[in-house]
């Protein structure tokens, strides 16, 4: 699957991407002074070296060096005499050069760090943004880890493609052009000789690095089974203690941990020997150059100024060039990058399939003929649901797990859109109601709520951040979590969520009423949203709320008889289709599945418990 | 999780380096003298090839050129050639020792620390997230192990080349070579502070990275409770000031590299200009030659490096020291289950037991008036006093925090009594090994928890010689071999992610198979709460009634239908029995199991008609 996509990916380009454009938007004219910098930046850095020639050459040995024309000519209007009497001239140059060449430098490095930050954040918000708005079915088909790996590893392989790469890429060329430039101008054969052996240290490192990538991966894995190891060993601590196994698993753990030593020790065995085999590529050129340069000079076709000139230059050449093999060996992950990132914002955000008004809401439901299904299967999970519940009412739902119950009340959310009849809210149908002003009007308590890595309270306040304490408080106490929170040692500052600290889910359920009731919603659905709350708790919170729930239009899913006695209308779902429906009283003198139920919950004798 | 802490952890480690911590870690690596120091003896060799170069070059320039005396060239040509080749090869050498030994270190801690993590009793699990002694194991040791063996190659390279180059300075020019290296502090003192700050940047960076994952984490499985919420905006505007935190981070480090960089590349040419200035002079009243100038310039620009280097593996033992300081904090951990060495003489430790000294067990358990505190000291147990008779099965009942599994966990021995003692077989179980206890006790966890293997390898985990036979025969006796054979490659599935997708049903009646093939004279099972389908309900049900048969069972349990066929049924409450008896006893009692009973009863009544 990875193989295949990556294939594919390879037929895309990289700045075609409406990703990589929009990122890139208004980033342009920093590319062109980000050229002009990395420019001035090279040809500066080889100028000093020139430099030294020209004082070897002609201050002190008074002969005049091959340079490239331009500068030839104010060499010859130099004053010799003048320069070695105050020598200092060219020292103060070769600093001034440098100075100029440090802040094109420092200018290079700073664009380089705007544009790929700036990239790299609109990335960032863009992939954020869009995750959020993606459809709620979205998420039931796809992994968190993988989303979360491209979102960040993803975008710093195009960080590091835009910050490192693309100016290194540039940087490399720039210096080619120069250095090849100036070398050919002061002696074509020293260029040849000098340049001789960089095209075979280019393939050369281009070749191993492409070539490497496979035993990293080897490494990889077997850092990943080493890992593997360690984390079954540890969340299976008390198994293995149980079961006295521990020398089992240190043997186990051996295996892995010196299989990865093996490994990687090998990987960097390849590694030594191509550092060690390229070195000695780099100053055999360097060799090279000195001893040709030695021998034209010999002859006095060269002056000793320019032998320096060419090894100072060989050496500045070298360690790019090298570099960019590597570079240009693993060029393809920028483009396979933008390509998973594309799958991502490829997906449709939810829409708004009508009006999108903001009516004022006060809570009169209304379903007619409502089928629902979900879109990758033929399975009808809701059919021919109609009811209605006027404002203030209470309804509430039983039925088994695949009902379609929670979908039901989902609908009302618009989490899902119905696939036949329609849904009113106070005789608006909620595909013209704006999605944000729907779901604002409607509290919903989930049966495994989510809660925020943030404090009790800033999740409480979750929807009305400004909301005082007290109001707080309040709901708290009614969600029958208020002395819980208080018993933490933080109280209500506790960390809660992935990084804090584990409350129990009938807590967790707490707070999440807590939180829903702040809202202040005209419509509250609770989806069974107390089933891990004790049944002594279940009663007081049920009590409190009743308060509350005097102009709440309510929806209740629940299994316990006693919650669902407190409505003003019971269905009863099986299947998708409303079978049981009326009041506490009604359904149980009916003999339906309501009524066995009741019984059952109902007191009873001994003698039918054995 | 594991970063989290990572991240809490770099924010208090702001220190100077503590030499006490790093003494420790050479230790490692001094384990490998021949590899580090063949690794150094091949660095010195680069360092002074490195140091040559120069010299090489002077004698062209001096003897070739200016004297125009070619006799030595076939020579030079051949010890050039021999300095470059010898250099490729130590090269290597020294790379690939510094690898050997990184990695060589890199396994002694990890099995020092996973021989730790077997020992380490049961309450250090209990407070310690598995993601962060993963961090440590994986990432802290890697790090660590990769900087000692690195940096100690790496200084040495770079302290013999500044020495050396500077020796060979001062003996071609005292004055010249005290000039240029003046700046030599200069570049030492500005490079550690660069270096510093830059590093401290990275963390931050690091830092909002590991949040800015956490903050997609949550926005991809709080993703419903987002939409109900309409927490959109105030979620992208959270995550906006994250990323503009790190832009913002990012840009600054750029912006500190910006200055760093260009401002050591001064450095050097300040140098160069220095040695340009003077060396002029001095060659003009013929002080030195126009070689030994051009060399000059030459090393000026290569002091830099190392110089940087040195600054570089400072810095970075500075940021590393707080890994270092967690694993060794790990490796120092002391357990508090812990066999007496009178114990481990007489029946070996958990490596290498002694099995020929073990006594037979029969499985008489008393709890002799055990108090049981925690750390902090909140009383779970107080004088809890309880027999069970070889033999016999005991139901702990009772509500969450009650103590039901402290008590199993003693009988475990994954803690032991504060005050009071333990019997088995009427001894003292801390006066046998942990492990005799261990091999003669069967454990079923709330969530079981299998590893990676086939079912066959965990069916047999305690006892790996088992044959197969011995295998499916404890599978029939819990019922497990029907949907075994049912699975693709029976027997051999893979059990986890990639393979059969196990129900927590299937995988529970396979961890009783675990315990029926070692044949366990006492039997603990931490029953789970989790819902499971009626029908392997029943066969766990069957299954828990066979394991019971002629062993002493302890069952913790949730299902109150698991607790019926109890001997005795003993309901907690607050570290005390409250009512104890059988099923029958109990009911009529009309007390808290009564409550307990008929409540549960209802709901799975219910759960049992709507389907």
């Amino acid at each position: 699957m990875q193989k295949k996509n990556t294939e594919i990916y390879k037929n895309q380009s990289f700045f075609n991407s409406y990703l990589i454009k929009d990122a890139f938007y208004g980033y342009k004219r920093y590319l062109l002074f980000g050229f002009l910098v990395v420019v001035g930046a090279v040809g500066l850095s080889f100028l000093t070296p020139l430099v030294i020639t020209f004082v070897i050459d002609f201050v002190i040995s008074n002969e005049v060096p091959d340079m490239p024309g331009f500068l030839l000519n104010i060499v010859k209007e130099a004053d010799r005499k003048y320069l070695l009497d105050n020598i200092w001239i060219p020292a103060l140059l070769i600093v001034l050069i440098t100075m100029i060449a440090g802040i094109f430098i420092f200018l290079r490095l700073r664009i380089s760090a705007q544009i790929s930050e700036g990239v790299s954040k609109r990335l960032k918000d863009r992939l954020y943004s869009h995750i959020q708005n993606l459809p709620y079915d979205y998420f039931k088909h796809i992994s968190a880890g993988d989303i979360v790996q491209r979102c960040t590893s993803d975008v710093e392989t195009i960080r590091r493609f835009v910050s490192v790469q693309m100016m290194e890429i540039l940087r490399t060329l720039v210096m080619i052009v120069i250095s090849m430039t100036v070398m050919v101008s002061v002696d074509y054969r020293m260029a040849l000789v000098s340049s001789s052996l960089l095209p075979i240290l280019f393939i050369m490192s281009f070749l191993f690095f492409k070539s490497i990538k496979s035993k990293f991966t080897i490494s990889d894995e077997a850092e990943g089974r080493l890992s593997t190891v360690i984390q079954e060993n540890l969340s299976g601590v008390r198994v293995v203690r149980a079961f006295g196994q521990q020398q089992a698993e240190v043997d186990k753990f051996e295996k892995a941990n010196s299989e990865f030593k093996k490994v990687t020790t090998k990987l960097i065995n390849t590694m030594a020997k191509y550092w060690g085999a390229s070195d000695m590529l780099t100053f055999l050129q360097i060799a090279l150059t000195v001893v040709v340069g030695t021998l034209l000079a010999v002859k006095g076709e060269l002056t000793v100024g320019n032998v320096i000139l060419f090894t100072t230059y060989v050496s500045m050449l070298v360690w790019p060039v090298k570099q960019m093999g590597r570079i240009l060996s693993d060029f393809g992950k920028a483009v396979v990058s933008v390509c998973r990132l594309e799958e991502i914002t490829d997906e449709e955000e939810e829409r708004e399939p009508g009006l999108a008004l903001k009516p004022e809401i006060k809570g009169e439901i209304r379903f007619e003929g409502v089928c629902f299904g979900y879109e990758d299967s033929d399975h009808e999970v809701l059919e021919d649901i109609t009811f209605e519940i006027k404002p203030g009412e209470t309804m509430a739902i039983l039925g088994s797990t695949g009902s379609g119950k929670t979908s039901l009340v989902q609908l009302i959310q618009r989490l899902y859109e119905v696939n036949g009849g329609a849904i009113y809210i106070d005789g608006v149908n909620v595909n013209d109601i704006e999605r944000h002003h729907l779901r604002n009007n409607i509290g919903i308590v989930l049966q495994e709520p989510f809660l925020y890595s943030k404090t009790i309270m800033e999740n409480i306040k979750i929807s009305k951040p400004d909301i005082s304490d007290r109001a707080v408080y309040e709901v708290a106490n009614i969600a029958a979590i208020h002395n819980d929170i208080e018993s933490f040692e933080k109280g209500y500052e506790t960390e809660v969520g992935e990084r804090g600290v584990t409350v129990s889910g009938g807590q967790k359920q707490r707070i999440a009423i807590a939180r829903t009731l702040i809202q202040q919603a005209p419509i509250l659905i609770f989806d069974d949203s107390l089933s891990a709350v004790d049944t002594e708790t279940d009663k007081r919170i049920r009590e409190a709320l009743l308060e509350r729930r005097q102009n709440t239009t309510t929806i209740l899913i629940s299994h316990r008889i006693v919650t669902l006695s407190e409505a003003d209308v019971i269905i009863v779902l099986d299947n998708g289709r409303i079978v049981e429906r009326g009041s506490h009283d009604e359904l149980v003198k009916s003999g339906g599945m309501y009524s066995k139920i009741a019984r059952i919950q109902s007191e009873y004798a001994d003698e039918d418990y054995e | 999780m594991s970063q989290q802490i990572e991240v809490t952890d770099e924010k208090i480690m702001e220190e100077k380096v503590n030499p006490q911590i790093w003494k420790r870690l050479i230790k490692y690596a001094l384990k490998y003298k021949s590899v580090l120091f063949g690794g150094i003896a091949a660095m010195l060799i680069v360092a002074l090839a490195d140091i040559l170069y120069p010299l090489l070059n002077r004698y062209a320039i001096d003897v070739f050129i200016i004297e125009n005396d070619l006799s030595s060239l076939a020579a030079y040509i051949l010890l050039y050639i021999v300095v470059i080749v010898v250099q490729g090869f130590c090269v290597k050498g020294f790379i690939s020792r510094a690898g050997k030994l990184e990695m060589s270190m890199a396994y002694d801690i990890r099995k020092e620390a996973f021989k730790k993590l077997q020992q380490l009793s049961m309450s250090f699990f209990d407070k310690t997230a598995v993601g962060y002694l993963l961090a440590r194991m994986i990432s802290d040791i890697g790090r660590i192990s990769d900087l000692v063996a690195w940096a100690m190659i790496d200084i040495i390279w770079s302290v013999s080349f500044v020495f050396g180059s500077a020796v060979m300075m001062f003996f071609l020019n005292p004055t010249l070579a005290l000039l240029v290296l003046s700046v030599v502090p200069v570049l030492t003192v500005i490079s550690i502070y660069f270096q510093r700050r830059i590093l401290r940047w990275q963390r931050k960076i690091r830092n909002t990275n590991s949040k800015i994952t956490g903050a997609y984490n949550e926005n991809i499985l709080g993703a419903v409770t987002t939409k109900t919420l309409v927490r959109e905006e105030k979620n992208f505007e959270e995550f906006r000031e994250l990323t503009k935190k790190m832009s913002d981070y990012s840009k600054r480090s750029a912006t500190l590299s910006g200055i760093f960089f260009p401002l050591v590349l001064l450095l050097g040419n300040i140098g160069t200009a220095l040695a340009l200035y003077k060396g002029v002079k001095i060659s003009q009243i013929g002080g030195i030659t126009l070689g030994t100038l051009a060399a000059f310039i030459q090393l000026s620009r290569q002091m830099f490096e190392p110089v940087q280097q040195i600054a570089r593996i400072l810095a970075e033992m500075q940021t590393a020291q707080a890994s270092a300081e967690r694993v060794l904090t790990l490796l120092d951990t002391e357990q508090e289950v812990v066999d007496t060495p009178e114990v481990i003489e007489k029946y070996g430790d958990e490596f290498n037991p002694k099995i020929e000294n073990w006594p037979e067990i029969k499985g008489d358990i008393e709890f002799k008036n055990v108090v049981f505190k925690y750390n902090r000291g909140e009383v779970v147990l107080d004088d809890f006093s309880l027999k069970i008779k070889a033999g016999e099965t005991v139901a702990l009942v009772g509500e969450t925090g009650a103590g039901k599994s402290t008590i199993s966990n003693i009988v475990c021995r994954f803690y032991e009594p504060t005050e009071g003692q333990l019997l088995i077989d009427g001894v003292d179980y801390r006066e046998r090994s942990y492990l005799w206890l261990q091999r003669n006790l069967g454990y079923v966890l709330q969530v079981p928890h299998l590893f990676s293997g086939t079912i066959a390898d965990n069916i047999r985990y305690q006892k790996p010689e088992a044959t197969d036979e011995e295998v499916i025969r404890a599978a029939k006796l819990v019922n497990a071999h029907e949907f075994i054979i049912n699975q693709p490659k029976g027997y051999q599935t893979e059990v986890g992610e990639e393979g059969a997708k196990l129900s927590t049903g299937q995988k529970q009646l396979i961890s009783f198979a675990r315990i029926m093939i070692s044949d366990p004279k006492i039997f603990v099972l931490d029953e789970a709460t989790s819902s499971i389908d009626t029908e392997t309900e029943m066969q766990i049900q069957k299954a828990i009634k066979d394991v019971m048969k002629n062993r002493t069972g302890i069952i913790v349990a949730h299902r109150l239908s698991t607790v019926r066929s109890a001997d005795r049924i003993l309901v907690i409450s607050q570290g005390k029995i409250v009512e104890e008896g059988t099923h029958k006893d109990l009911m009529s009692l009309k007390g808290r199991y009564y409550d307990l009973y008929t409540n549960q009863f209802k709901e799975s009544q219910t759960v049992k008609i709507i389907g």
